[in-house]
């Protein structure tokens, strides 16, 4: 039925299209001078017709299933869920469903079966209800669109004016659900900070989240400090930078400047195929290749190096980070205008001095905004650390030790045996919030800087 | 063109600085100048006029060597400067753009303070031995440059900072800064106001009498006005080149007399 409705109202689209433009058609052809073109009567009719039908269907479907439960169980013979749990009352609608659906377990009573062929005859009438409805809607907004059509009726500027709130519909879908985010993510950090206080979470220096959650469980007491697993993931970005940086850089300026062209032709997709590999794969890379390398390398020259070093993950979260930060430095290196470059070589610069001297300074906030962008990547990244980062919270800054991340912690804190009520399963939103909070920061910082200090050349 | 002064020239007669025979330049499949001979004469400012696309600008960056920049440009033919074949393979572009400074046709400072875009050419090529020198050179090139009086006060401000005339003085500065012996500009007024103009203009008179000065130009006002000698080319071909005033009063090929009246170009 919602196929039908769906059809209903595209053809009733169609079909307005075409008899405003016919419509138009014929005025024109009486000798009329018409303010809009035909298609754009046509146009108006369309989506006239289209827009309201599109989301009256839409919230009908929405809103169908929640009141169509509701009247089933108001339908109950009275006193039925007379003294029941939430959780009892909706494990009995959901067998309703099931029977309503033709799945019936073992012998259900009575009640339940009529409750159940209540239930299918509800939604039988709300499929024909909407079909009719759209029907109808779409029929009345036919006949008000047709009656539109005027010489002087300004059909352009009705067709621009809906297309235009469209378009200011789409744009305002990702701020909403932006703030949607946000105010999830702080309603949950609330809920933490209610039973951890906020001042041991900034500043305490332990983290051992796993308490018990049910009576019958014997764990730690628990210890909210994200201190240790902040430094974690500030060890493991600072890795990933000091190995990508230079790499990413020294690539870009060789690419942009040196490569001939037909280097630079094989070796740029390639470059940006590392870009499109996914996480997971580079987390294997990390536990199978660099991880084993870097202990049997331990092993050799006596350094004492953990198995899960932060070493590992660092340096493959760099590889993952090289072609961002070099293509980034390649389009700031390239927009440097040709004029600059040919000042410098004309002054008989060498094209080392020319690109040290003149093009780096020049391209320096579009590199500093691509790394800090890098940086918001390697500290909100997930996989690899996972995979490649140890587990345990420790207060250390050496990289060749253990150490686990914000982002670890999280998917940790929120697999398993979980209980939104518990300090435990919360601990992952306050973390999450302060990842936001630290990206947020840092993208602000680098649109910041890349805007302040662009040169404006023409 | 009524309005062409026509100065009153004494050129002397200086040695050939550049000699050029038979230059041919390609950008992958186009022709872009055919069989160019011209000398240029030392402390004389030698004007390249022409329609646009003609080869004139093609021409000047042949002779520091700035097509070598342009991956498709194959460059034929013998320049030499003072005698010596600056394609030869003994020649290092590098030293070469030393002796031959440029100045553009759109101010290219540098993103540097005034003083590090005039010093940066004494640096790198150290010609300095210490800060004191180096500020003497600055000095003497903003002097030069007739830029002095405005910036002396905010020698650290950036480049780009100045008005669009001070910019090309500046950049005119930056390449007298490298004590070149040849001075290329490649329309340097044509981002200019009048006023800029004439003073660039009358920058360009005074660096005679140290350099060979060669300027590309659109403005046939202004290569009668700055010029001792001029050459025409059109369509990649120099067509005729000889005395300013002999140029611009008794051209002797139809082409030169019908761009100068403005039929062609």
């Amino acid at each position: 039925m919602t196929v039908i409705a769906f059809v209903l109202l595209f053809s009733a689209a169609c079909l307005g299209y075409v008899l405003n433009l016919s419509a138009a058609r014929s005025l024109r052809a009486g000798g009329a001078r018409l303010h809009s073109l035909g298609s754009f009567h046509g146009g108006f009719a369309a989506l006239l017709v289209l827009v309201p039908t599109f989301l009256f269907v839409v919230l009908w479907l929405v809103f169908q299933a929640p009141v169509i439960d509701r009247m089933t169980m108001a339908a109950l013979p009275p006193g039925t869920l007379d003294g029941l749990e939430t959780g009892a009352v909706q494990l009995i609608l959901a067998e309703i469903k099931s029977i309503a659906g033709g799945r019936i377990f073992g012998t259900p009573e009575l009640w339940k079966l009529a409750a159940a062929d209540h239930l299918t005859g509800l939604r039988a009438l709300s499929a024909n209800l909407m079909v009719g409805l759209t029907a109808a809607l779409a029929l009345v907004l036919l006949v008000i669109a047709r009656r539109t059509v005027a010489p002087d009726f300004r059909a352009r500027q009705g067709t621009e004016g809906i297309i235009k709130g469209l378009m200011i519909f789409c744009s305002t879908v990702a701020i909403f659900t932006t703030i949607g985010i946000i105010a999830s993510l702080v309603f949950e950090t609330m809920r933490f900070f209610q039973m951890v206080p906020w001042h041991e979470f900034l500043f305490g220096t332990t983290w051992e989240p796993q308490m018990p959650i049910r009576a019958d469980q014997i764990a730690a007491t628990g210890a909210f400090g994200w201190l240790p697993v902040f430094l974690g993931t500030l060890v493991i970005t600072v890795v990933a930078l000091v190995f990508a940086v230079p790499v990413g850089l020294l690539s870009a300026i060789y690419l942009n400047e040196f490569a001939s062209p037909g280097f630079r032709r094989i070796a740029k997709p390639v470059l940006e195929i590392l870009a499109g590999v996914p996480t997971v794969v580079y987390g294997f890379f990390a536990v199978l290749t660099i991880a084993p390398a870097l202990r049997s390398f331990g092993e050799m020259t006596g350094l004492p190096i953990a198995p899960n070093t932060a070493m590992a993950a660092g340096l493959v979260m760099g590889v993952m980070l090289i072609p961002f930060i070099s293509s980034f430095a390649d389009d700031a290196l390239s927009a440097v205008p040709r004029t600059l470059r040919d000042g410098a070589l004309a002054l008989g610069a060498t094209r080392a001095e020319t690109v040290m001297n003149v093009l780096f300074p020049a391209a320096i906030p579009g590199i500093v905004g691509g790394v800090l962008l890098a940086v918001s990547r390697a500290i909100g990244e997930t996989m690899i650390v996972v995979m490649a980062a140890g587990l345990i919270a420790k207060m250390t800054v050496n990289p060749l030790d253990s150490v686990t991340t914000v982002t670890v912690q999280i998917v940790t804190l929120l697999i398993g045996d979980t209980s939104f009520d518990s300090p435990k399963t919360l601990a992952a939103f306050a973390l999450g919030f302060m990842l936001f909070v630290v990206t947020l920061g840092i993208n602000v910082l680098a649109l910041g800087i890349v805007r302040k200090y662009r040169e404006v050349y023409d | 063109m009524t309005d062409l002064r026509i100065v009153e020239r004494t050129v002397e007669n200086h040695a050939n600085k550049i000699t050029a025979r038979g230059v041919q330049v390609h950008y992958g499949d186009k022709h872009a100048l055919k069989d160019v001979d011209v000398d240029i004469l030392d402390k004389t400012v030698t004007a390249f006029i022409g329609p646009s696309g003609c080869g004139k600008s093609t021409f000047l960056r042949c002779l520091n060597r700035m097509n070598d920049t342009v991956a498709t440009a194959r460059v034929k033919g013998d320049i030499r400067i003072d005698g010596v074949d600056i394609y030869d393979r003994r020649v290092d572009p590098v030293q070469l753009r030393a002796k031959v400074g440029m100045v553009f046709q759109k101010p290219n400072p540098f993103p540097k303070s005034i003083y590090d875009n005039v010093a940066y050419g004494p640096k790198i090529h150290g010609l300095t031995r210490n800060k004191a020198e180096m500020d003497a050179v600055v000095e003497t090139s903003l002097r030069k440059a007739a830029l002095w009086n405005e910036v002396k006060d905010r020698l650290q401000d950036s480049g780009t900072s100045l008005s669009g005339g001070q910019q090309q003085r500046l950049c005119i500065a930056r390449a007298v800064a490298t004590s070149p012996e040849v001075l290329l500009m490649d329309e340097p007024c044509s981002a200019l106001d009048p006023i800029a103009t004439a003073q660039v203009e009358e920058l360009i008179d005074d660096l005679r009498s140290q350099f060979s000065v060669v300027i590309v130009t659109h403005s046939m006002q202004q290569a009668a006005r700055v010029s001792q000698r001029t050459a025409f080319f059109h369509l990649g071909h120099l067509v005729e080149y000889g005395e300013t005033g002999n140029i611009f009063t008794n051209p002797r090929d139809p082409r030169t007399e019908s761009y100068i009246t403005g039929r062609i170009g």
